[in-house]
C-alpha cells in the first residue's frame, strides 16, 4: 500500500509534497495580504471617523459571521466580473481569468484579514495609556506617536494572536480546493480519486498538515522568544 | 442588483416544505452535532484533567490530532478514507457512514467535541481549590461535589467561550453540502452556478447566516445574565 507514497511516476509521493507546497504558499500569500487588511482596518477601528469605524464594523462581522466556503464562492464565481468591472473604467475590455492561486489568495486574504484586525486592534489597545500621554505630554503628534511608541510594541504583542490567526488560514486553505487549486486536498482527492485507495492518501494528508503545523508552531515561538527578549512580564 | 433573483433565493432557502434541505437541514445538523458534541466535550475535559496518564495522553493527542488538521479532511476521511475497506463496509456502522449526513453529523461532532473539550477543561480549571475544599468540609460527596459546585461554576465560566464554538459550528456545517446534502451553502451555491448572480446570493445566504448567529448570540446573553451571581 506504501509504494503508492513513493516518488517518481509510479507514485504519488512526490505529487504530495508538491500539494504541500501550493498549501504553504497559498497560506503565505493569504496571511501577508490578510495583515495588510488588518493593518488597515485596525486603524479604520481606532480611528476618530465614524464612518471608517463603521465600515470596518461591518466588514469584520460579515466576514466573521458568515461560512467560509460562502466567501469562497463569492470569489470564485464573482471574481473575475469584479475584476474585469475595474478594468473597464481603465478601458480595458478583454476577457479576464483570474487563476485558482489569486482567487485563493483574495478569499483567505479577506478572512484571515478580519481576523487579524481584531488582533492589531487589541495589541494597539494593550499598550499602556500612559505610553501616549507621555507622548503627548512631549509633544509629539498622532502620527508621531504611532510611528516612535506605539507601532514597535504592537509586532511584539500581536505576535501570538497572529500565530492563532496564521493556524485559521492554513487551515482554511483546504477549502479553496472547491476552486481547482492543487494544494493538499485536492491532490489527495484526485490521487484517491484515481487509486481507489482514499484511506491512504487522506491519511498522508492529515499528517502533511500536523508536520506543517508542528513546524509553523516552532518558527512562532522563536520568534516569541526573540521579539519579548529584554521584556519582564508586567504581573512578575 | 436582480431583486427578483434574490426574492426568490431567499424563500428557496427558507422554505420548510423539506426539511432535509436549506435552513431546516443546517439547523438540524447544528442541533444534533451540537448536543452530541457537547457529551463528547465533556468526556474528552474531564479525560484531559484526569490523573490516569493514558487518559491524558490519548485525549491530548486526540484534541491535538482535530485542532491541527483542517475540518474538510476530516470530513473526507470519515465520509471516503472508511469506505474504502471491506471489514467496514460489512460491519454494523455501514447504514451510518454510508449516508453523507450521518458522515456529516459525526465529523461536526468530533471536531466541536475537540474544541469545546478545551473550553470545559479551563472553565473546570477556574474553580478554585477553596470551593472544593469548603464542598468535602460539607461532607458532599465526588458525585455531589461535581454536580452542586464545580459544574455551575463551570457552566459560568465556560458560557461565552462555548457561544463562539456553537457559532462556528453554524458556520463549519457549510462544509457538508461538499458531500452533496443540500444545506444552505449548498443551495446557494446551485442558485450560483444557475444564474451566475454570486453577489447577490451572497448577500442573502449570508444576511441568514448572520441572522442565526445573531440569535445564537442573544441566547447566550441571556444564559449569561440568567446565571450571574453577585460579584462578592
Amino acid at each position: 500500500m506504501l509504494e503508492l507514497l513513493s516518488f517518481g511516476d509510479a507514485g504519488w509521493g512526490d505529487e504530495m509534497l508538491k500539494g504541500a507546497f501550493w498549501t504553504v504558499a497559498v497560506s503565505i500569500s493569504s496571511i501577508l495580504l490578510g495583515l495588510i487588511i488588518g493593518i488597515i482596518l485596525a486603524s479604520f477601528k481606532l480611528s476618530s471617523f465614524r464612518l471608517l469605524k463603521l465600515f470596518a464594523e461591518i466588514y469584520t462581522t460579515i466576514v466573521r459571521g458568515v461560512p467560509e466556503l460562502l466567501v469562497i464562492y463569492l470569489l470564485f464565481f464573482g471574481g473575475s466580473s469584479a475584476v474585469m468591472y475595474v478594468a473597464k473604467i481603465f478601458g480595458y475590455y478583454e476577457y479576464i481569468e483570474l487563476q485558482p492561486f489569486v482567487i485563493g489568495t483574495l478569499a483567505i486574504g479577506a478572512i484571515s484579514g478580519a481576523y487579524s484586525t481584531e488582533v492589531i486592534r487589541g495589541a494597539v489597545n494593550s499598550v499602556p495609556k500612559a505610553q501616549f500621554e507621555t507622548g503627548n505630554a512631549l509633544g509629539l503628534s498622532r502620527f508621531w506617536i504611532y510611528q516612535k511608541i506605539i507601532f514597535p510594541q504592537v509586532a511584539r504583542l500581536a505576535l501570538p494572536g497572529i500565530g492563532n490567526v496564521w493556524q485559521i488560514t492554513l487551515k482554511d486553505t483546504a477549502l479553496i480546493s472547491v476552486t481547482g487549486l492543487v494544494e493538499i486536498m485536492r491532490q489527495s482527492r484526485i490521487a484517491s480519486g484515481s487509486t481507489h485507495e482514499p484511506f491512504i492518501f487522506y491519511t498522508a494528508a492529515i499528517i502533511l498538515y500536523l508536520i506543517i503545523t508542528r513546524l509553523s508552531n516552532i518558527v512562532f515561538d522563536k520568534a516569541e522568544e526573540k521579539y519579548s527578549r529584554g521584556f519582564v512580564r508586567e504581573d512578575s | 442588483m436582480r431583486f427578483d433573483l434574490m426574492y426568490d433565493a431567499f424563500f428557496k432557502i427558507l422554505s420548510l416544505d423539506n426539511l432535509n434541505e436549506g435552513i431546516g437541514l443546517t439547523l438540524q445538523v447544528v442541533f444534533i452535532a451540537t448536543i452530541l458534541g457537547l457529551g463528547l466535550a465533556i468526556i474528552v475535559a474531564l479525560m484531559r484533567i484526569s490523573k490516569v496518564r493514558a487518559y491524558n495522553v490519548s485525549s491530548y493527542y486526540f484534541i491535538y490530532l482535530i485542532r491541527g488538521t483542517p475540518l474538510l479532511l476530516q470530513l473526507y476521511f470519515i465520509y471516503y478514507g472508511l469506505g474504502q475497506f471491506e471489514f467496514i463496509r460489512e460491519s454494523f456502522l455501514w447504514p451510518v457512514l454510508r449516508e453523507p449526513f450521518w458522515c456529516g453529523i459525526i465529523t461536526l461532532t468530533i471536531s466541536t467535541g475537540a474544541y469545546s473539550a478545551e473550553i470545559i477543561r479551563g472553565g473546570i480549571q477556574s474553580v478554585s481549590p477553596g470551593q472544593i475544599e469548603a464542598g468535602k468540609a460539607l461532607g458532599l460527596s465526588k458525585f455531589s461535589l461535581f454536580i452542586k459546585i464545580i459544574a455551575p461554576i463551570t457552566i459560568r465560566q465556560a458560557l461565552p467561550a462555548y457561544g463562539n464554538e456553537i457559532i462556528l459550528m453554524v458556520k463549519a456545517s457549510s462544509l457538508i453540502s461538499i458531500v452533496t446534502l443540500m444545506e444552505l451553502t449548498g443551495i446557494a451555491r446551485t442558485i450560483i452556478s444557475k444564474t451566475y448572480a454570486p453577489v447577490e446570493i451572497f448577500l442573502v445566504a449570508g444576511s441568514i447566516y448572520l441572522f442565526i448567529n445573531f440569535i445564537i448570540t442573544q441566547g447566550v446573553r441571556l444564559a449569561e445574565k440568567k446565571l450571574k451571581v453577585a460579584e462578592i
